[in-house]
This record gives structure tokens, C-alpha cells and sequence, in this order.
């Protein structure tokens, strides 16, 4: 059962493959691509892998090797999506390795690891890749014990007839690879599944636990170089000069000088953001002898002034300008204040919105804002790269590999076949690593220097020079009439250097008058995508302001809600609404169950709700605040989330209870801010993440039981974090709370 | 925190402000093995095992302090690695992630494993020695001390309801 609204993301997903050069297959034809083994003698010893496809080895000793297309930055895509080929395959999980695989979009699909979109993309391709291995298996059994095809069973690994023959996967694999793919393919009904459904354990936890080399900070290769990039002090500068001759005196360095990442007029994918063009790069033996060496660089810094960037688009190349000045982050907020003043341009209008207004008894009128964020991957940003007159090894974490190849290719003026990108498992991505302009460096560098590099950002490096979360503001407006009765609905928002508006998400579709407005203020500041882009800022502003508008209405704020959905579903305003509003109202009544909402039990607890669909899947939360030392602290949190069909329910309770987490602490904390365009924290002593102490004692997860196709979850339960923490401060404090981060507001009720 | 907070304080008053031009040979013992590197004195530990004896276990976080990814036990007390220059470990013996137990068979490991904590993982290493250390000294410890303890260690991720979960069953143990 397919009832994934996705259209909007699905549009814009293929609009950013597109704007990143190509590379990406969305249409899945792996099984059309993937040739069946020449000879069955090939394959005869007993611990050679036979290839079924490009996800499936076997082994004739019965080992079974699935290939995880998608990289992992901690979303269990490693063990989620082996799961769903391991299901058709009916492969016994106790027999099953899991391997990350190499960057091949032909074989492997688009290998894109963001948008929640991994399990969501990969479920059908993923099926047909089991279920296709699984028939040529039975195919070469039935072949062998002379016996129709549709005679032999499978169970946990095992071909079975009813003649009493059986044999290991294994014992067949060789012979199955000879066969043709399979063109029909019978795929199981949910009520069969035997793997997924059922909890399985990372399949990397045992190498994290024990502290194996995952990630990209632990390559190594022997004869390799350490690079570090000493970055302008703040955005809108560049490389005036500089004096290498102390830094060179240092021990273990090897070489400085500076380089160009992009040469004038070089036409950038639509993820080829980057901080600063000119590099002052350094390079030596050990860390400690870089981070030490650098401080000794003589740089001077001057105005960038006004730059002309040069983007690839669906329609041919455009120039963007990008403005000059030092930026503050005072003078963006004030700046902000007086764009929303001002007309934008409409980008959703469902019956008379002016009227409404003109007539109504009651105007509801909240400005919401947010600061920039970073994204502070635990590991910071970094890449080896070994590149020669020949070819490219390039080896760390990124989301998706094949959008950066067509950059690195034209970089390094070599064929895609000559460049070999290989993914380590990520100290985390939130969106941060879709943009891979650190491996572009650290391409150049090797080039430069002839030798194999590690180019490893600081942390002050990766917080300061970051594709931050863009800053955010918003005004909602609720026409109420005489009966308090909602009669009009206006939302318009803005930011630096986009606005956030989902114009056909809820509440749009449930109210007779609606205007959803944007603008934007251009920045040299950098940004991009941050875990649930532009949602996670909606979130917070519109659900607060729902729970507002329902008291102004006298209404309970669930209550409220489900009445718009009720609306939306049965007499649905406008088109293209963006959401079934059936799913949504059925996070916030089991949400609503599951907590005991408006029951007795609950008294020593302030209570929020928000609820919000992203990303195809539906969340709510209903956050517990208590008084703890003088200050508010979210003790408790009730989820509930649907997302079709939950892979690993384990993995997944965990996915959200993070979410919920990285939502609170950013809620409280969360905020990069500029000062004459440099950014004012630097490193975790002065940019505050949310500590142990500070997540709440219990986060329980719910999950709606259906069978409808899976949908991601890594950013969908994030944005309501927000809302539904402001609503509940407000029980607690007794007022509201439009700004984020709300630990300063707090601050300053005191 | 309080104590262990102290007690990095104390060490990082010994290091070293600016990096000294020379090379010392320092004789260390690391997970029961004896080993010796050339390097510069200041170089903190977290350097010496990542890129000089290729533990890498012990992850950079931020350098100061402040994230508890570089966590290891010196003595058997949770030290940053970052603010400990190889010159102030002396006779100290050190442990790492990679010495807390090859097979995982520590109980801080397997209950990591049995409530499946990771998401990312890159800072678990630095969490699971600060939980061997917290449960050595107290092996009974309440939730308010568990979050006390464990608070000196972000995990970006958010799994401190999983880490949790763990510590206290790896006190049963």
C-alpha cells in the first residue's frame, strides 16, 4: 500500500539531483544493469563470493554478504536497509554480514543519504533485489534436483522439496548467479515478514564499541600528509597575503601555500556550497604539528566585496551575487524586522484572506524567530584524498557521493572512472556532509602536493566556517469572528538568505481563508541543509502559534487541531495539500492516548503538544516540563510516529528519542551568531549543546501500526520538538516564547 | 563531574602554552603494553594515540575539554586526552577503548551492545570510558549520579536516554 504524500519532496529531491550535475538514478533499473556471472566454474571455491546482484554475495560455505548502498551517519542504514533485501531474500540474519558499499550508481542507485529518504527509496528496490536472488536460487535448485521451480520452497536460507531435498543458499549460489534476473517478481505481504518488524542490533555496534577505525578521521595510509586550511576571520573577507617563513620553521611541516577551490567562472552543482574560495593551506607530518604550526601564519585579510558565483541549473547556468558587506547578526535580525514589513511574494492564497481579516473580531497577531545553527557533526568535517597525474582515491564521510563526483571530475580534469570515492561510516551529517566542498579541497591539496593528504577541519574550523541552518523569522495572523470561530489564516515568512515557508502544509487545506507569503535578504554567510530544512524552524513558530490561537478560542489544543484535520479531510480547502490528514490526526490521538492528555496523573507536569508532518512521516510530542533547580526541565516526552511500516523498531525508538533530544537542546541553546561577520562561538565552550543531565529521564515512542509503504524518519520527528516544547514553557512560565533559543529569553524573565 | 572536572583542571595547568621545538622519547604503557614514541613533549595524548600508535579509537571532539570524546582512563581515572601532554603521564598506565576489552567482553561494552546505544558512534567510545571509570569507583551509582557523571560527554545524536539505560545495566552486572 503506497499512501506516501511526497510529491513536493519528491520534486525537489529530483530538482537538487539535477542541480548537482547528474550522477543519480531515481528510477531504480539496478537488476536491468546488473550481468549474471559468465561461468558457474568460476565460482567453485567454497569461500568465493557469488554475486546475485549488486546488494547480494554468497558464498558456497553458506556466507551471505549484503551491500548497504547508503552511506550510515547513525540513521542504522547499515543494518536497516540489509534487513529489507535479507526479508525477500529469506535469508537467515544470523548468516548475514553487512558491507558498505562502493560509490557505483549504477549498481547501487543514487547512494543519497539525507531527506529521510534512504529506507523510503530503497524499500521497493531493495525487495526486488531480495525476492529476484531468493527465485534464481530456487531457480538453480529446481535445475538441479530436476523439479518445477514452483516446487521449491525457501525458509531462513534453506531450499527445500517436498521430495525431502534440501540445500543451504550456498550450495546454489554459484549456479544462481549464472542464471537471467528474473523479470516477475512476487514480493511478501507484510503479514509474512520474518526480518523486518523485528529489532535487530546495529550491525556495526561490536567495531563501535571497541574503538575500530570507522570513520574518516581514522584513515590512515602510509606516507600521508596532514592538511589544515586557515580560513579568512569572518565571511566576506579573502586572502589578501600572507608570511609562511615562521610556520615553516615548525617542525613536521611540510609545505604552505594558498589555493583557489573554484577558478573564476567555474560552474558550481547545486551542493558545491562552500564558505571561502581562497585557502591559505597548510600541510605537515602529525596534527599536533599542523594546529601548532598554523598559529604561526602571518595572514592578512581583506574585503571579498561583492561576488559572483557561477551555479549550474536545470535551465543552464546563472550568475548569483553574492553581497560584500560584514555581517552582524544584530543588524540581520533588525534587518529581518524591517523585510517583514514590507510586500513578499505570495506563494499560496485559498479564498478572501483580506476580508477575513477586514471582518474579523478578533486578530491574533506573533512574530517568531531563529538564529543561524551549526551543524557540529561530532566528527568534524574531513577527507584523504591521494591524487595523482592518473587518477583519485578519496576516502571520509559524505552523504552522497555521486553529487560531488561530477565536481571532482571537472576539478581534477580526470574521467568519473579514474576518481574512486569510498564512505566511511560519519561522526554524525545532519545534513552538513551533502555539501562536500572539504573533499574538493582536500583533492586539490593532494594534487599540490603530491602525496596522500588527510584534510581535517578543527572544531573551531568546522563550528566558524559551517553551511548553517539559515536564520528564520515569521508572522502568523488568525482572523477570529464574533463566535471565535477561525475565519482566516496568514502566515509570511523570511529569512537570511531564504524563508521557510511550506505553503501547502497544514494548516493549509483547513481554513476557508489562507495567505502563506515569503522573502529573503541576501547574505554572504553560508547555508544549507539542516535536519529537516525549513521545517524545523515551521515547527516551532506555527505550532506555537496553533496552541495560542486554540486558547484564544477556548479550545484544547489537540482538540483544536484534530477539528482543522477533520475539515481538511472531509472539505478540504484549495489544492495540492501536502499532507493526509487522516495520518496527522492519528500521530496526535495516540500521542493523546499514550500520554494520558487531559486525564488525571499528570498535574505536576507543564504540558505542550505540537504535532507536524515532514518529509512524508507524521510525529507528535507531548513535552513534560517540571521546576527543577529555579529553571524549567523537560522531564518527559511521549511520541508518537508514523512512518508506514518501522524497519527495526528498536533502532527506530532510538532515531526519534535522539531527535527529541537534538530538538530540546536546540530549542534551549541552540544559536550561531555573527559579529562583524565572525562567528561568536567557536567551540563547545561557548556554543551550547544539550548535555545528559539536560534530556529528559524518559522519552517513550509510539508508533502507528499499518502497512503502508516505510517513509524516513531521521528528520521527521526533529521539527515539532520545538512547538512542543514552547508550549509547554508557557504552562510553566506563564508567557510565551518566540524566540529561539529560549534559554537566553528565560534568562532575561528571571 | 565535579571531581573529574577538578582534577583535568589541575592537569591542563600543566601544559604546555606554546609548542616546544624539541623531540623526547617517552616510554608509556598503554592496554598492559609497553610503548614508546619520539614526539614533541606537549603533544597531548589524543595526538600521540591517534597519529603516532594508531589507536584511533579515541576520537578529536573539540580540543578542550569540553565534549569528553577523547576520554581515556590513566590510572583508571577518566582523563581527557586532549589536555594530556604525553610529558605529564610519566609511569601512569593508560587504557583506550581498544584496551577496555578487544571482544567487547567489558560489561559497559555489552550492555552498549545489548540496548544497541550508538547511532553515530563517534562518541560512544569517549561515553563507554567514562562509564567504566564512573562504575569502578561506584559501581551502584543513582540516576542523578549516572547524570552527573555522564554529563562531561555529548553525544550529538541525543542517545542519553540509551546511554542511560545501559550504564545502570551494566551496574547489575
Amino acid at each position: 500500500m503506497n499512501n506516501d504524500k511526497n510529491a513536493l519532496d519528491r520534486r525537489s529531491f529530483l530538482k537538487a539531483s539535477l542541480l548537482s550535475g547528474g550522477g543519480m538514478m531515481l528510477t531504480v533499473s539496478f537488476l536491468s544493469s546488473f550481468k549474471s556471472a559468465d561461468k558457474a566454474e568460476a565460482l567453485n571455491l567454497p569461500d568465493q563470493w557469488a554475486e546475485l546482484n549488486g546488494y547480494i554475495q554468497i558464498t558456497a560455505d553458506n556466507r551471505i554478504k549484503l551491500v548497504c548502498p547508503n552511506p550510515e551517519f547513525g540513521q542504522n542504514v547499515m543494518t536497516s536497509l540489509p534487513m529489507i533485501v535479507a526479508e525477500e531474500l529469506d535469508a537467515d540474519w544470523k548468516n548475514v554480514t553487512v558491507e558498505m558499499g562502493p560509490h557505483d550508481n549504477v549498481k547501487l542507485g543514487p547512494q543519497f543519504s539525507g531527506g529521510s529518504n534512504s529506507v523510503r527509496m530503497y524499500w521497493k528496490p531493495l525487495r526486488e533485489a531480495g525476492a529476484a536472488a531468493r527465485q534464481m536460487l530456487r531457480e538453480a535448485a529446481a535445475q538441479t534436483w530436476n523439479v518445477p521451480v514452483g516446487e521449491v520452497t525457501t525458509k531462513a536460507g534453506v531450499l527445500s522439496h517436498s521430495s525431502g531435498k534440501t540445500a543451504k543458499y550456498g550450495q546454489m549460489a554459484a549456479k544462481a548467479a549464472t542464471l537471467p534476473v528474473p523479470k516477475d517478481l512476487v514480493l511478501k505481504s507484510p503479514k509474512d515478514f520474518t526480518i523486518v518488524r523485528k529489532s535487530k542490533k546495529n550491525v556495526e555496534g561490536l567495531k563501535v564499541v571497541t574503538g575500530k577505525p570507522l570513520f574518516g578521521l581514522d584513515y590512515r595510509m602510509e606516507g600521508m600528509l596532514i592538511a589544515m586550511i586557515q580560513h579568512p576571520p569572518g565571511f566576506g573577507m579573502k586572502l589578501k597575503s600572507f608570511d609562511a617563513a615562521e610556520a615553516l620553521k615548525m617542525p613536521g611541516i611540510k609545505d604552505v601555500f594558498s589555493l583557489k577551490l573554484y577558478e573564476e567562472g567555474f560552474e558550481q552543482a547545486g551542493f558545491d556550497t562552500r564558505t571561502f574560495n581562497d585557502l591559505l593551506v597548510i600541510v605537515g607530518k602529525s596534527t599536533w604539528e599542523v594546529m601548532n604550526a598554523r598559529k604561526k601564519l602571518v595572514a592578512q585579510w581583506e574585503p571579498a566585496g561583492e561576488v559572483k558565483d557561477t551555479m549550474a541549473g536545470r535551465d543552464g547556468k546563472r550568475i548569483v551575487t553574492v553581497p560584500g558587506a560584514l555581517e552582524s547578526s544584530q543588524t540581520q535580525m533588525a534587518q529581518m524586522a524591517e523585510y517583514a514589513k514590507k510586500p513578499a511574494q505570495e506563494l499560496r492564497k485559498d479564498g478572501d484572506p483580506e476580508s477575513a481579516f477586514k471582518n474579523a473580531a478578533q486578530v491574533i497577531e506573533r512574530t517568531y524567530t531563529a538564529p543561524f545553527l551549526a551543524h557540529n557533526c561530532m566528527e568534524p568535517m574531513n577527507y584523504f584524498a591521494h591524487v595523482t597525474d592518473e587518477k583519485a582515491l578519496l576516502v571520509g564521510p559524505l552523504q552522497s557521493p555521486g553529487w560531488i563526483e561530477p565536481t571532482i571530475s571537472k576539478l581534477l580534469n580526470l574521467p568519473p572512472e579514474k576518481i574512486e570515492i569510498q564512505m566511511t561510516r560519519m561522526g554524525g551529517g545532519f545534513g552538513r556532509r551533502a555539501y562536500n566542498h572539504y573533499l574538493s579541497e582536500a583533492a586539490l591539496i593532494s594534487r599540490k602536493v603530491k602525496a596522500p593528504v588527510k584534510l581535517i577541519y578543527t572544531r573551531e574550523d568546522d563550528m566558524t566556517y559551517g553551511i548553517y541552518r539559515p536564520m528564520y523569522t515569521a508572522t502568523y495572523r488568525a482572523a477570529l469572528d464574533a463566535n471565535k470561530k477561525l475565519i482566516g489564516f496568514h502566515v509570511k515568512g523570511g529569512g537570511v538568505p531564504e524563508h521557510p515557508i511550506h505553503a501547502n502544509r497544514f494548516p493549509a487545506g483547513a481554513v476557508d481563508n489562507y495567505l502563506a507569503e515569503g522573502w529573503q535578504i541576501p547574505s554572504n554567510v553560508t547555508i544549507g541543509a539542516f535536519r529537516a530544512p525549513r521545517s524545523n524552524f515551521n515547527a516551532a513558530a506555527e505550532q506555537s502559534f496553533l496552541d495560542e490561537v486554540a486558547e484564544a478560542m477556548g479550545k484544547d489544543p489537540i482538540q483544536f487541531r484534530l477539528e482543522l484535520l477533520k475539515k481538511a479531510k472531509e472539505n478540504p480547502v484549495g489544492k495540492n495539500n501536502d499532507y493526509d490528514a487522516d495520518r496527522y490526526a492519528g500521530v496526535l490521538e495516540l500521542v493523546r492516548d499514550k500520554s494520558g492528555w487531559g486525564k488525571p496523573g499528570s498535574e505536576k507536569y507543564s504540558r505542550g503538544v505540537a504535532a507536524y508532518f515532514c518529509h512524508n512521516s507524521y510525529a507528535a510530542h507531548i513535552v513534560d516540563i517540571v521546576t527543577r533547580d529555579g529553571q524549567p526541565y523537560v522531564e518527559r516526552v511521549f511520541s508518537a510516529m508514523d512512518c508506514g511500516i518501522v524497519i527495526n523498531p528498536e533502532a527506530a525508538t532510538n532515531m526519534v528519542q535522539g531527535a527529541v533530544v537534538d530538538g530540546i537542546g536546540n530549542a534551549f541553546y541552540g544559536a550561531l551568531t555573527h559579529k562583524d561577520s565572525a562567528a561568536q562561538q567557536t567551540n563547545f565552550d561557548n556554543y551550547r549543546l544539550i548535555r545528559h543531565n539536560e534530556a529528559p529521564k524518559k522519552i517513550e515512542v509510539h508508533f502507528v501500526q499499518n502497512d503502508i509503504d516505510p517513509t524516513g524518519l531521521g528528520e521527521p520527528p526533529f521539527p515539532p520538538v520545538f512547538g512542543a516544547v514552547a508550549n509547554a514553557l508557557y504552562k510553566n512560565k506563564g508567557r510565551r516564547f518566540y524566540n529561539q533559543p529560549f534559554k537566553p529569553e528565560l534568562d532575561k524573565a528571571i | 563531574m565535579c571531581a573529574f572536572l577538578l582534577h583535568l583542571h589541575f592537569i591542563g595547568t600543566l601544559l604546555p602554552i606554546e609548542n616546544i621545538n624539541t623531540v623526547a622519547t617517552f616510554n608509556l604503557k598503554i592496554n598492559g603494553k609497553p610503548r614508546t614514541v619520539d614526539v614533541d613533549p606537549a603533544t597531548p595524548m589524543l595526538w600521540v594515540l591517534r597519529d603516532h600508535l594508531d589507536l584511533p579509537g579515541t576520537k578529536y571532539g573539540c580540543g578542550i575539554a569540553q565534549c569528553g570524546a577523547c576520554t581515556i582512563h590513566l590510572e583508571g581515572n577518566a582523563v581527557r586526552s586532549c589536555q594530556l601532554p604525553v610529558s605529564a603521564v610519566g609511569k601512569s598506565p593508560i587504557t583506550t577503548i581498544e584496551g577496555l576489552s578487544e571482544k567487547a567482553e567489558h560489561p559497559v561494552q555489552k550492555a552498549w551492545l545489548e540496548h544497541d546505544v550508538a547511532q553515530c558512534g563517534y562518541c560512544q567510545a569517549g561515553q563507554i570510558m567514562t562509564a567504566a571509570a564512573l562504575l569502578k569507583r561506584n559501581p551502584n551509582p543513582s540516576d542523578e549520579e549516572i547524570e552527573a557523571q555522564m554529563s562531561g560527554n555529548i553525544c550529538r545524536c541525543g542517545t542519553y536516554v540509551k546511554i542511560k539505560e545501559a550504564v545502570k545495566s551494566a551496574a547489575k552486572k
